[in-house]
């Protein structure tokens, strides 16, 4: 196979590609954490490369996700690329304090002397039927946090250049995994070149207003827009991949160009990554704007149990109902 | 479980002990050691000075420790790394580290002044214990890159009953990480004792669970400590894996200059810890023995008083502040939102007259 093919495979396998590849680029490039070795993690993002890298570049550790990313700090101090996985969001909180005064600090207290190339991979958000304690969408935790950089794929092809993005960033980078995402499937050429950290793309084009979405509310944007279409709305959808660093000038030009925006996101609103994103629009793109920005994102509860999460995470129905609340009757 | 004697080599009186299991180290380097002692707790008393006159912002003292500030630096290698707390900063100056630049911290004009990788120093931790997971990464890329360097990381009493504790020394034991865990039980976390910290008949003893050697020592006898932690080191080095090493010594000063420590403990206590002082103990036992002459010693001080002096005369220079540091070093490459609040802070300082 050539590196022009393409292939139809799942964002599972494009992650578990792009670590292969990173691996074999690079070998200073070291994944680590729960059940990455042997069984391949489980989600099986990290199958075969044990078996392929071997146990010093890609290794099962002691259950301590603290540890995990307090080693992998040492490891990128002393010359390392450590890429670990934290195995579910609500999981990745006893690491909370490592990640937030540490791996987000190290440049900035050392003024650039000590830097930390480090990637922290966390499944995340709803959507797939977890028990408590397995959907939490945590990226305000993430994105509230200067010297981090926070991304999350929402297509095939992205999940694999971004993840390569990553681990070739200078920087640490959050790196959230849709867990609801991971068996969807494109046909994609992996060998395009990586888009970079910080850059939004508007996945489809529209008149009449913005969709402002990233990581698992893409999917559920675009079937929004379609089924405006059918309605005699166009909408545009914009897929923010990176929450930090943000794009501004990608979400104002897209908001701009239509008037009206609702920013879709799964975590609890209150406080949230949308809200900054509604504020951020309303003050650059005020002028333009022909209605207030809404935001349909999770309710301010703790996740559901999964009999009631389709109650929680933003549907179709929500964002056309927030789409038909932005002051048509005054254009 | 029973507890075991401390492991002594010199005595409180400065008379030798027998039968310790180790090997009381050469008349060089415990007269290296001494030097460094008096060097530490003068630099110690000129750190304490400064603050009282508004050069430093704070600064928690190690006078008492300075055995362990010592051998923690003695027995490294130049290619080894020193894993410091809040409370070390003598060691790192030990270490070769700047005074000046190893006091920014604590002068409060930035949070770490030196390149850790210059001498192989990681910033000082604030925080308690998260440095230790840091070590065991550091000693484990060394091993994977094929490098020798053994990683040695200080931590306190109260550090050890912190979670980042348990979990950086089972990962060393686990992974037979080159690193030598080097706990400074002084008695005190600020003010809480060590019984309100652990039920375990001593520190070292934790060691047990994690299945690696733990040592305790006299941590005020630096010709046991260089023992005990020379053959931690070489035992790490060889491939043996984590040591745990518990310095049984006691903090003379307050936590800070800012704690009263006559609220948690008696007077009565300290008298009898000043009496078990690191310094004279060996300053005695090489006197007595012909190896430290009163020319030497006064040498030994009129050369800690110059660098207390240059250390004064350092911090004396004022620092500039420059408001674009604040934004210079979140990322590699500032995000457009950083530099919008450079430009209105420079903005803001302009309009003041303020040249940034």
């Amino acid at each position: 196979m050539t590196a022009m093919d393409r292939e139809k495979i799942t964002m599972a396998q494009a992650l578990n590609r792009a670590l292969h590849d990173a691996l074999a680029a690079d070998d200073s490039v070291v994944v680590f954490g729960e059940d990455v070795g042997t069984l391949g993690g489980v989600f099986r993002i990290t199958d075969g490369l044990t078996a392929t890298f071997g146990e010093d570049r890609c290794f099962d550790t002691p259950l301590a996700e603290a540890g995990i990313v307090g080693v992998a700090v040492g490891m990128a101090m002393n010359g390392l690329r450590p890429v670990v996985e934290l195995q579910f969001d609500a999981f990745a909180y006893p690491a909370f304090e490592q990640i937030a005064s540490h791996v987000a600090k190290m440049r900035n207290r050392t003024r650039g002397q000590v830097t930390l190339p480090l990637v922290i991979r966390i499944p995340y958000g709803g959507g797939i039927g977890g028990v408590e304690h397995h959907s939490d969408a945590s990226e305000a935790y993430w994105a509230h946090t200067p010297g981090l950089h926070v991304v999350t794929p929402a297509t095939v092809a992205d999940a694999y250049g971004l993840l390569r993005a990553a681990i070739a960033s200078p920087d640490p980078v959050i790196f959230l995994e849709p867990k609801r995402l991971y068996w969807s499937r494109d046909e994609v050429r992996l060998a395009r070149p990586v888009p970079p950290i910080g850059t939004a793309v508007v996945r489809r084009d529209g008149k009449d207003a913005t969709l402002i979405a990233y990581g698992p509310t893409v999917p559920v944007a675009l079937q929004a827009a379609e089924v405006a279409a059918m309605e005699g709305r166009e909408l545009q959808v914009v897929d923010l991949r990176s929450l930090v660093p943000f794009d501004d000038a990608t979400v104002c030009a897209a908001v701009e160009s239509t008037g009206r925006a609702v920013v879709v996101s799964e975590e609890n609103g209150f406080a949230g990554v949308s809200a900054e994103i509604a504020a951020r629009v309303s003050e650059r793109c005020f002028h333009r704007l022909a209605a207030p920005v809404r935001r349909v994102t999770g309710l301010d509860i703790p996740y559901p149990p999964p009999h009631y999460e389709s109650l929680h995470l933003p549907s179709v129905d929500r964002i056309l109902d927030a789409v038909d609340g932005l002051q048509w009757e005054y254009s | 479980m029973e507890l075991a004697a401390p492991v002594g080599l010199i005595d409180p009186h400065g008379e030798p002990i027998a039968n310790s299991g180790y090997e009381l180290p050469s008349v060089d380097a415990l007269c290296e050691a001494y030097a460094a002692m008096v060097l530490a707790r003068r630099l110690d008393e000129q750190a304490d000075a400064l603050v009282r006159q508004g050069r430093l912002a704070v600064y928690p003292s190690s006078r008492g420790q300075e055995a362990c500030q010592v051998a923690a630096v003695e027995v490294l290698a130049s290619g080894d790394w020193l894993f410091p707390t809040y409370r070390d900063t003598v060691a790192v100056i030990l270490r070769g580290v700047d005074p000046v630049q190893a006091l920014t911290l604590l002068r409060g004009t930035w949070h770490c002044g030196y390149d850790p990788h210059e001498h192989r120093v990681a910033p000082q931790a604030t925080p308690l214990a998260t440095q230790l997971p840091h070590a065991v990464g550091v000693a484990l890329a060394a091993r994977q890159r094929g490098e020798s360097d053994v990683v040695l990381a200080l931590c306190g009493d109260g550090a050890t009953s912190e979670g980042d504790f348990h979990e950086a020394l089972n990962f060393a034991a686990v992974l037979r990480a080159p690193v030598v865990f080097f706990v400074q039980n002084n008695e005190y976390a600020i003010s809480v004792p060590l019984s309100r910290q652990t039920a375990a008949p001593s520190l070292a003893h934790k060691a047990i669970g994690y299945g690696m050697p733990g040592v305790r020592v006299d941590g005020n006898d630096v010709a046991a400590l260089l023992a005990v932690l020379g053959a931690a080191v070489r035992r790490a080095r060889d491939g043996g894996g984590p040591t745990l090493v518990e310095a049984h010594t006691y903090r003379i000063a307050p936590h800070t200059n800012a704690d009263d420590a006559g609220r948690y403990r008696p007077e009565d206590e300290v008298r009898r810890w000043r009496e078990r002082d690191p310094i004279a103990r060996l300053e005695s036992y090489l006197t007595s023995r012909g190896h430290l002459s009163e020319e030497t010693a006064a040498a030994t001080v009129e050369r800690a008083e110059q660098a207390a002096t240059r250390l004064r005369e350092g911090l004396a220079v004022p620092v500039e502040p420059h408001p674009a540091d604040l934004f210079a070093h979140v990322y590699a490459t500032p995000t457009p939102q950083l530099r919008e609040q450079e430009a209105m802070v420079i903005d803001e300082l302009s309009r003041e007259g303020v040249s940034p």
